[in-house]
């Protein structure tokens, strides 16, 4: 405490009235924060000029790339979904489309072949009721010609039953006639 | 006994804490001579090499806090030297920023209490000043030669008005590092010399609340002017190197 009052006596012995008024006007000083305020400037030059500007200004224009690639690369992205999409959507519609070409086919092999089928089956019906017919017309034949038989004879009978001595050719005449009739 | 200590204590010299000191005794100083100066300037580059080297050390694309105001202090000053001096004006833009870190870190140390504010001092905010004056008027020559001269004859006035205008003109120009150094230091100052006045009488036991709140209110606009001086330095700074780039009004 003591020695600073000196050295504020000494100081201001020494000044004068301004080191009491206004230190910032003690000439004296000039010299010395002039110097003192170069050195810090260049440093402070030396520091930013070598150090902090560049590594500032490239970790923010790298920044700057890194938000531009980003935002390119997920509006790639997105075209790439889009196009998936699309893709997707295009390859449903072939698929659709070549399940019912190929049901289309399918059905068409399915018809051709039921129709030949069919034809042949319907062949084979004719035949067989042709043949049945004439079956059928021959045991007609036939059993017309019975009929005639059993008729004749029966008619026979009949008239030798009751006494009559008939003809056997005149009955069968008789015969045939009515059944014409 | 209280009028007596208030007395005593009214002593104080509010503009004491602008002394310039040697640090380590002594009572000569010269131009070499380690001072407070010196140690506020040296605490300076150490807050700076703090804040902008070693916040800055990770690059990092995510910022870390620190970076982070590092960045801010960068796109600051650097939007400031495009917008108002121009593209050209970016070769310049080291010196700007130096200029305004220097000042803004000198002002916030300043702000310690029982620090000393190295931009309270004339000789500092004077040399700068014309460090930036002469460097800006030799640009000036540099890039136009004679043509410079096309700032102070103002083309768009009426031809006889022009020589007055001219006169005007170079006043205020060779006005301006006089206002651009005492702005700084005036500011500063004023500030620190308020508190300074308000702490002394904070001794005085009856007003003491009152001077509390004095010195909390004078501290928080301090604050506010340590930043915005080293803002109107640097930005008319910026101004002058446009006028120093494009000279034709």
């Amino acid at each position: 405490m003591a020695t600073e009052a000196t050295e504020a006596a000494g100081q201001m012995a020494e000044h004068g009235a301004e080191a009491s008024g206004m230190p910032q006007l003690d000439f004296s000083t000039f010299p010395n924060q002039i110097f003192w305020l170069l050195v810090t400037l260049v440093v402070i030059y030396l520091v930013l000029s070598r150090v902090v500007l560049p590594r500032v200004g490239s970790v923010l224009s790298e920044r700057q790339g890194t938000i531009t690639n980003d935002l390119a690369a997920a509006e790639e992205l997105k075209q790439q979904a889009v196009e998936a999409e699309k893709a997707y959507n295009k390859a449903l519609a072939d698929a659709r489309a070549e399940s019912q070409k190929i049901a289309a086919e399918a059905k068409a092999e399915i018809q051709a072949e039921l129709d030949i089928a069919i034809g042949k089956a319907d062949a084979e019906i004719a035949a067989k009721s042709a043949e049945a017919e004439a079956a059928i017309a021959e045991i007609r034949k036939g059993s017309v010609a019975s009929v005639k038989k059993v008729a004749a004879d029966t008619a026979k009978e009949i008239v030798a039953s009751m006494g009559i001595k008939a003809d056997a050719k005149s009955v069968t005449a008789a015969v045939t006639s009515r059944m014409k009739g | 006994m209280a009028a007596e200590e208030q007395a005593e204590s009214m002593q104080f010299h509010p503009m004491e804490q602008f002394t310039v000191e040697p640090l380590f005794g002594g009572d000569t100083i010269h131009w070499y001579t380690p001072t407070n100066v010196t140690l506020w300037m040296a605490l300076a580059v150490l807050a700076i090499i703090g804040l902008l080297v070693l916040g800055t050390r990770k690059r990092a694309i995510v910022p870390s806090r620190t970076q982070s105001v590092a960045e801010l202090a960068y796109g600051f000053v650097h939007s400031m030297v495009e917008d108002v001096a121009g593209k050209e004006g970016l070769k310049y833009f080291p010196y700007i920023m130096t200029l305004f870190i220097f000042i803004v870190f000198s002002n916030f140390l300043g702000l310690i209490p029982m620090s000393f504010s190295t931009t309270s001092q004339i000789a500092v905010t004077v040399v700068l000043a014309i460090l930036v004056f002469v460097s800006v008027t030799l640009l000036g020559f540099y890039l136009h030669g004679m043509k410079f001269l096309g700032l102070f004859w103002v083309s768009a006035a009426p031809l006889p008005l022009r020589p007055v205008l001219a006169i005007i003109e170079i006043i205020s120009y060779f006005v301006r590092p006089v206002s651009h150094s005492i702005r700084l230091a005036g500011n500063v100052m004023a500030g620190h010399a308020v508190i300074e006045v308000f702490a002394t009488f904070a001794g005085a036991i009856l007003i003491a609340p009152l001077a509390m709140v004095g010195i909390v209110a004078m501290f928080g606009m301090d604050v506010l002017v340590a930043f915005i001086q080293a803002y109107v330095f640097t930005i008319l700074t910026c101004v002058y190197l446009k006028d120093a780039l494009h000279p034709s009004h």
